[in-house]
């Protein structure tokens, strides 16, 4: 296979680039590579990285067009507090500096994140155990009253005052009482 | 236990006990991406922090009492030979990238080779598991546990509605990236998959080759993984990717079988000539050698071979490596000597491969 770039040499890298289900496969040969820079190359014997990928498909120019005029005009002036990363350098190197960073570019990330997982821009999976104790409680409060709202709406009212209970005892941070209430129900 | 018990053997204990569909699936993998909470990522952290990940790890993870997983044991890669560095990439212990740029990179494996925790990679730590023949479910379970054993020790950077917070945007959320290795030669021969690979990368999987990002598809095997992480569960990731994986097994079988039915003779000399180039070339070039071996592997799964365990191939896979060849010659050989001594060690472990069975 001849590249495609230069239609000379052979193509020594070939690889298929997958943008919203849309595929465009890419043959190329060494030199034309490293012409190309780093959108291609990365040092070392890895030759072609994710990351390459990812920075050419965050630095697309309508992205970055219609964010310059968009809610957020200093988008590119953007900076991490606390690792210093600018928004453009995320875009550069297509990865993050610091947990922070999430935070800090928050409002730019969801076209970015819808592009790199389908759609998506909420995690649904594992919370961690210890750390995840406040959001397990969140998220149990948050169930319990939507079966409250619902047990009020059938009119059962004494299920509904059980689940009430469960509720004030969790918000005060007694799951063991609110664990045994629940039992009752 | 020291390196050696690790560099020595280019099986893994884990292999002994072929897992389903082990003659297409030669493992499963999973990976779990996880960063330390209130330290820099390692995208743009210097040498000192990269140090107190280092020390935070042989800290806690390292002294910590294992009995809950089992014992893990630390290399630093600074104080590995290169060699031995590349035979840990070529056994699928660790990744190429923490085996060549990585500050303060570390592994800990367990002595079976199931478990590695990566330190210093792409992300502060990378948990693996990886399992033979089609077990992905019960590698995420394995996984699952040690995950939760360095979170007992360690906070994570976690998210309420991002997950696990990771430098890289594409491992975000669950961190998880499943994969497993496929042998399709009956898809490459019937050239069905040219058709297949597309198909499989519209459902939002990666195909790659042996060696991951960048590598081809040599010797007929396939890196299959999901590239998705974030708004889906890592019960459903695994699972969307277990179904479609049992789907190319049905396909490379029934490939298979209408090889033997309508071109047999062909097949099975393909097979056998394969076999004789292993049995006697003095000169044998890696692509050259891991096609041979591809074959013959097939051979054993069809039949025509029944005196040469499909287990000696799997290792011939591995043991053919540049890293590993040079590790068994004691040191750096040119790329002529290794091709030479590749072909040796191939007629020796096939010579005595024949004579156990026979």
């Amino acid at each position: 296979m001849v590249c495609q770039e230069c239609n000379q040499r052979p193509a020594a890298l070939h690889f298929t680039k997958i943008i919203n289900g849309e595929k465009k496969e890419i043959h190329i040969c060494d030199k034309c590579a490293q012409e190309k820079g780093d959108l291609f190359m990365q040092s070392g014997a890895n030759g072609f990285s994710i990351n390459n990928l990812l920075s050419g498909l965050l630095n697309i120019e309508p992205f970055l067009q219609q964010k310059k005029t968009s809610t957020f005009p200093h988008v590119e002036e953007l900076k991490c507090k606390n690792c210093h990363l600018t928004f453009k350098e995320f875009v550069h190197v297509g990865k993050f500096g610091c947990a922070t960073c999430y935070e800090e570019f928050k409002d730019s990330l969801d076209p970015i994140l819808k592009r790199v997982h389908g759609g998506n821009t909420a995690h649904v999976g594992k919370i961690p155990e210890r750390l995840g104790e406040s959001i397990h409680l969140r998220k149990q409060i948050k169930d319990l009253k939507s079966e409250l709202k619902s047990l009020i709406d059938q009119e059962e009212f004494e299920q509904a005052a059980l689940v009430r209970d469960q509720i004030r005892l969790l918000e005060k941070g007694d799951e063991a009482a609110a664990e045994e209430r629940g039992n009752q129900l | 236990m020291t390196l050696d018990h690790f560099a020595q053997n280019a099986k893994s204990s884990w292999w002994n006990e072929a897992g389903p569909d082990a003659d297409i699936v030669r493992s499963s993998r999973i990976r779990l991406a996880r960063n330390f909470r209130d330290y820099k990522f390692p995208t743009i952290y210097n040498k000192e922090e990269a140090n107190e990940i280092m020390e935070l790890v042989k800290e806690k993870l390292e002294k910590s009492n294992a009995t809950v997983v089992g014992n893990l044991e630390l290399f630093e890669l600074e104080k590995l030979e290169p060699l031995e560095r590349q035979v840990l990439v070529e056994k699928h212990l660790i990744s190429p990238n923490l085996a060549e740029d990585s500050l303060y990179a570390a592994c800990l494996l367990s002595e079976n080779e199931e478990i590695s925790i990566m330190v210093n990679e792409e992300e502060h730590i990378r948990i693996q598991c990886m399992v033979s023949g089609l077990q992905l479910t019960e590698a995420l379970e394995v996984a699952n546990k040690y995950d939760d054993w360095v979170e007992q020790q360690i906070d994570y950077a976690y998210d309420e509605e991002r997950g696990y917070l990771t430098s890289c945007p594409t491992n975000v959320g669950t961190g998880l990236r499943a994969s497993v290795m496929m042998h399709l030669p009956g898809l490459v021969l019937t050239r069905q998959i040219n058709k297949i690979i597309p198909a499989i990368n519209q459902l939002g999987l990666v195909v790659r080759g042996m060696y991951g990002e960048g590598s081809s598809a040599v010797g007929n095997i396939f890196q299959i993984s999901n590239q998705i992480t974030l708004g889906k569960s890592e019960k459903d990731i695994v699972e969307d990717l277990t179904s479609v994986v049992q789907q190319i097994i049905a396909q490379e079988r029934s490939a298979r079988e209408a090889l033997v039915k309508t071109s047999h003779i062909q097949l099975e000399d393909r097979v056998y000539r394969s076999l004789g180039v292993l049995l006697n070339a003095r000169i044998i070039e890696s692509i050259e050698a891991a096609t041979c071996i591809s074959d013959v592997s097939l051979g054993i799964d069809l039949g025509y071979i029944k005196n040469i365990e499909k287990s000696v191939m799997n290792e011939l896979m591995i043991l053919t490596q540049p890293g590993f060849l040079q590790k068994y010659a004691g040191g750096p050989l040119q790329p002529y000597e290794r091709d030479v001594r590749r072909a040796s060690l191939i007629r020796e472990r096939l010579d005595s491969a024949q004579i156990e069975n026979s």
